[in-house]
């Protein structure tokens, strides 16, 4: 059944994020003979619609007062293509912008939205979105009584489309007025390689016991190599101050789903494996055999990571 | 100021997933034995930044309102002991399996009823099904601006200040009163009530509203209301079996691990 979709873009440094390319094939294999628009909002917006893959149309402003983000503008702007769109089913990312611009658009259209799902599917002509719920240890089956259906989706559910953007491109208006104003701001992120971009994440928890010691776990990143493999932390972890909130794994941080994953003094703990339970492989160290991250792990080492981790080290180095 | 605080009773999120279990016939979590349900952590947090200005803002008063059922109750006397001045509980079965929507909309006609409010404080996501959308919908119930995932909340600049994750950091935002701000764990840990104060809490009366307290119709809250239909709730599958390392020092363990991924050319 053919239905038309809008997926809520977004731009990093004039480009659209994974997540926005990812929702596009998403799209377009949903779409079922409909069309598939996206919206593209701030500098570089007009240019970057040629890098949407899935798309019919863009709907762009290159202003860039939107670059920062402000839910009350971007709600005028997302409204104004969902008009002209017609779209069914509108797809958000999960991510600051789309936290908010989900549910507030739903709230605005009289419909509903489902937040951070990991897959969505036309069930015999019908919308249903699938999420994790109880961090993590359930899954949640969604439809919708009200149109469109919205829905944010997580990091890396869908696959990127391939082809040519859109064909063509309709104007949305310029940021209008927002109650609540960005006075100031402050960049907290890791040098080089991005934990979402790592082909390998080498992620500590709790049980490294001191700050000190995600300095072994960079030491490690280092010799695997510093072009494919970044350092992760749990949420106990950063809580502690041991890591920067920018490198946090799992449901309330980043999804990650490089092609190793090491998790290190880590639990296993069902908001944790949210963010990283898509590893192609996993390999757990722990002191504790009955470990539940041991329940996800490809390969495990039982054992004190203060001797393991300096053993594992010295073997990649020969 | 006044400021509401919106707090949730849930199942602990910290239940191990060996005692989680589905009761597939009616798409319930079935509540694990000798776990007590608790106040959804960024609730408390919530809790946390509303004292706070409460402390900084002389005659500043907090309420606590929960949506549950009777044992829903210990969350807000949990709040109350905390330092909150009053608590009001939304308890009517026809409030049952509601959805988000559901839930704005029943909280917001009860922070109408107030009256007074000038500030309503959420966690960022209830700890149970992780939405992460009632505060937002509240704020667009009432018609007020919203700033989400606050690791800070002051008074000051237009009304208040806030500084909220983002991507790549924090940024600095100001919002007019009255408002929603939804909390985050970056804030930091709620305080924990000494005993005299829980007992005091415990004396307090709890106020309970029930839909037509509120001037909603049964039609529209719960279930009956609900705009997201739960079709499934179900158990995830889980990985096979870990193939653990062999050998008696971790160099051997060590060596055993890094010629595997050499030999499946992960790295
Ligand atoms: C709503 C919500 C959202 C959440 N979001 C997230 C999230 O995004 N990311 C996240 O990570 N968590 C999240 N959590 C928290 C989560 O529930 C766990 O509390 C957290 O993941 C635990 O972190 P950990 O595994 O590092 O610590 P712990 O659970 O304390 O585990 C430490 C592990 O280290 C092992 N260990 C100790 N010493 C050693 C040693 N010397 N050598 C080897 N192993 C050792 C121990 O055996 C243990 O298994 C969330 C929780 C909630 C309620
Ligand atoms: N039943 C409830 N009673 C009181 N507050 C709630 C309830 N449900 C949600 N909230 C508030 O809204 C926040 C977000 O919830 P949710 O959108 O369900 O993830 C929670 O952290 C609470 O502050």
């Amino acid at each position: 059944m053919a239905r038309n979709i809008l997926v809520v873009g977004e731009l990093v440094g004039g480009q659209p994020t994974s997540t926005t390319l990812e929702m596009l094939g998403g799209a377009a294999a949903l779409a079922e003979g409909g069309t598939v628009g996206v919206t593209l909002l701030g500098a570089g917006a007009a240019a970057a619609a040629a890098a949407c893959a899935g798309a019919s149309t863009a709907y762009a402003n290159d202003d860039a007062a939107y670059d920062t983000f402000l839910g009350e503008q971007w709600l005028e702007a997302v409204g104004a293509a969902l008009d002209a769109s017609n779209a069914e089913l509108v797809l958000i990312a999960q991510s600051t912008a789309g936290r908010e611009i989900g549910p507030r658009l739903a709230h605005r259209r009289n419909t509903a939205v489902a937040m951070d799902c990991t897959s969505i599917v036309s069930d015999g002509g019908t919308i249903k979105a699938n999420r994790p719920a109880y961090g993590g240890n359930a899954v949640a089956t969604y439809s919708f009584a009200t149109s469109p259906a919205i829905a944010t989706v997580r990091a890396k559910s869908f696959e990127v489309a391939s082809g040519a953007g859109p064909s063509n491109t309709v104007a949305l208006p310029a940021p209008g007025a927002s109650r609540v104003s960005v006075t100031g701001r402050e960049k907290v992120v890791a040098e080089g390689l991005q934990l979402q971009d790592a082909s390998i994440v080498v992620a500590g928890g709790r049980g490294l016991g001191a700050s000190e010691s995600f300095r072994v776990l960079e030491e490690m990143a280092t010799t695997l190599g510093r072009d494919k493999a970044a350092v992760g932390a749990s949420r106990a972890a950063v809580d502690l101050g041991w890591y920067p909130p920018s490198q946090q794994v799992g449901l309330t941080g980043k999804v990650v789903t490089p092609d190793l994953y090491f998790a290190i003094a880590i639990s296993g703990a069902s908001q944790h494996m949210a963010g990283c339970s898509g590893s192609k492989v996993l390999v757990a160290i722990n002191r504790d055999a009955e470990a539940n991250i041991f329940g996800f792990a490809k390969y495990g080492i039982v054992g004190d990571y203060k001797t393991v981790i300096p053993a594992v080290i010295a073997e990649l180095k020969k | 100021m006044h400021i509401v605080v919106c707090a949730k009773q849930i199942p602990d999120p910290e239940t191990p997933p060996s005692a989680f279990r589905i009761d597939a016939a009616s798409n319930k979590v079935v509540p694990a034995q000798g776990i007590a349900p608790v106040l959804s952590q960024f609730d408390g947090i919530a809790a946390e930044a509303a004292l706070r200005i409460k402390e900084a803002n002389a005659g500043s008063k907090v309420t606590v309102i929960s949506l549950g059922a009777d044992s829903a109750a210990s969350a807000i006397k949990q709040v109350l002991a905390m330092g909150a001045d009053e608590g009001v509980l939304l308890n009517d079965p026809a409030f049952e399996d509601g959805d988000s929507y559901t839930t704005a909309k029943t909280l917001a006609a009860a922070i109408k009823k107030l009256g007074d409010v000038d500030a309503v404080f959420c966690g960022r996501q209830a700890a149970d099904w992780d939405m992460g959308q009632v505060g937002l919908l509240i704020a667009e119930e009432m018609g007020w601006p919203v700033s989400i995932i606050a690791k800070g909340v002051t008074t000051g600049g237009a009304g208040l200040q806030i500084q909220r994750v983002v991507e790549d950091g924090y940024e600095t935002v100001e919002t007019p009163l009255p408002a929603v701000v939804t909390v985050s764990n970056e804030f930091g840990e709620p305080r924990y009530p000494k005993l005299p104060q829980i007992m005091a809490a415990a004396k307090k009366t709890v106020t309970q509203w029930k839909t037509a307290d509120l001037g909603l119709d049964a039609g529209e809250v719960g279930a009956a209301g609900a705009r997201l239909k739960l079709e499934k709730l179900s158990t995830p599958p889980r990985g096979g079996a870990v193939e653990l390392m062999p050998g008696d020092s971790p160099e051997e363990q060590a060596a055993a691990l890094v010629a595997k991924l050499r030999a499946d050319k992960i790295i």
